[in-house]
């Protein structure tokens, strides 16, 4: 399967060497970076050409890296019903440069960028209702950057004097506290249970 | 509970006081045509027979509430009804993790309905924030938007936890019912 999907990169670097930079096959998984100014061209690439055929774009997401100067990841994931085959194509930007929107290859792309829009705040030029999708109405910052507090900075409570749903500071009457310090996310440095059974050793410290 | 004078509290379902006191009743009911009864009583025992519920369902918790009306713990049998409009019903279910953005949809809609109305917080997310208590985009129990008389705990509480709750409302109304002056 690694072979195939080794095959379908080098296909894809062959055709496109001008506007991809890479790819790499891991997990069972084909991934393809690309300058983000390229993007349309790119996927216009994966959805006709008759060894890919990736005709359906099933997810478009953001990644916050914050410590890189381009700090966001645009990461679009293609399927292809025919070839039975994907792809992730990557492409970086920063909180400032608008990747171009590929609404014209793919209609759904519409709100999936009005979400990347909405939780990190990526911009995306031509897309002709770029509005928030999820977040509260007025909501200020984007909520999967990493330097947004897991609280926000706003809470609602119903006001008996204005008669209506007010928006006040967070204060809460205890800070979050996190005392689960063995939590494999935070780099357990134990075998974990059953893992023995599989030949599992002790983490490198 | 039903129209009753208040000696009839601690009669024991099937003893032969118990047998007794309805013969009297029924007796009393043939022979007169009437019953005398406060009018207190009365209006407790139509409120809590009739409870029109609206619903609210939120997030997980809305499944428990189906399943509380649906044939296995039947609702209905309490007189505990589902109401697609605020305007008709006495409770509100909030069944789910309340948002900041559904959080004046919901006291817009609590505003609706008819007093008196109950609230009845339903699972962890209603009750406090629950999973979410430390989100940017979830209300800290929805008590802060709207009064509440019930908190069904649970995450998500079962149907049985949600009729018990039920239960206590009608109780809560028994003990509170009086007619404002």
């Amino acid at each position: 399967m690694d072979e195939a999907l080794q095959e379908l990169g080098a296909h894809i670097a062959g055709n496109l060497a001008a506007d991809i930079s890479g790819y790499q096959v891991a997990y069972g998984e084909l991934t393809v970076t690309a300058r983000a100014e390229a993007i349309g061209r790119v996927l216009t690439f994966l959805r006709d050409d008759s060894n890919c055929k990736f005709t359906q774009l099933s997810d478009l997401c953001g990644a916050d890296y914050p410590e890189r100067e381009k700090r966001f990841d645009v990461v679009y994931h293609l399927l292809s019903p025919q070839l039975n085959q994907r792809v992730r194509v990557k492409v970086e930007t920063d909180a400032d440069t608008p990747v171009p929107s590929v609404i014209k290859l793919f209609s759904s792309a519409g709100w999936y960028e009005r979400e990347a829009w909405d939780m990190y705040g990526i911009l995306f030029s031509g897309n002709p209702d770029l509005r928030r999708l999820l977040t509260d109405y007025g909501f200020e910052g984007f909520p999967l950057r990493k330097d947004f507090p897991l609280t926000g900075y706003v809470e609602v409570r119903y006001s008996e004097e204005e008669k209506r749903v007010v928006y006040e500071p967070v204060k809460l009457p205890q800070d979050f506290r996190t005392f689960d310090f063995m939590s494999p996310w935070e780099g357990a440095q134990y075998i974990l249970p059953g893992d023995e059974k599989a030949g599992g050793k002790e983490p490198v410290k | 509970m039903g129209v009753m004078p208040s000696n009839a509290a601690g009669l024991v379902p099937g003893a032969p006081a118990d047998a007794q006191y309805f013969k009297a009743i029924s007796d009393e009911l043939g022979d007169k045509g009437f019953l005398v009864t406060q009018l207190d009583d009365l209006i407790a025992w139509a409120r809590t027979g009739s409870l029109w519920w609206m619903t609210f369902g939120l997030a997980c918790c809305a499944v428990e509430m189906m399943q509380a009306s649906m044939p296995r713990y039947d609702l209905e049998r309490f007189g505990f009804a589902p109401r697609g409009s605020p305007r008709q019903s006495d409770v509100m279910i909030v069944a789910g993790t309340l948002t900041n953005k559904m959080a004046p949809a919901l006291r817009k809609v609590y505003d609706q309905m008819s007093e008196p109305r109950y609230v009845i917080s339903m699972g962890s997310c209603a009750n406090g924030g629950g999973y979410y208590h430390y989100s940017y985009a979830v209300v800290r129990g929805c008590d802060r938007i709207v009064p509440v008389d019930v908190y069904v705990p649970g995450c998500p509480p079962t149907a049985e936890a949600l009729v018990y709750g039920v239960m206590q409302l009608q109780r809560k109304i028994r003990r509170t019912c009086s007619i404002v002056r």
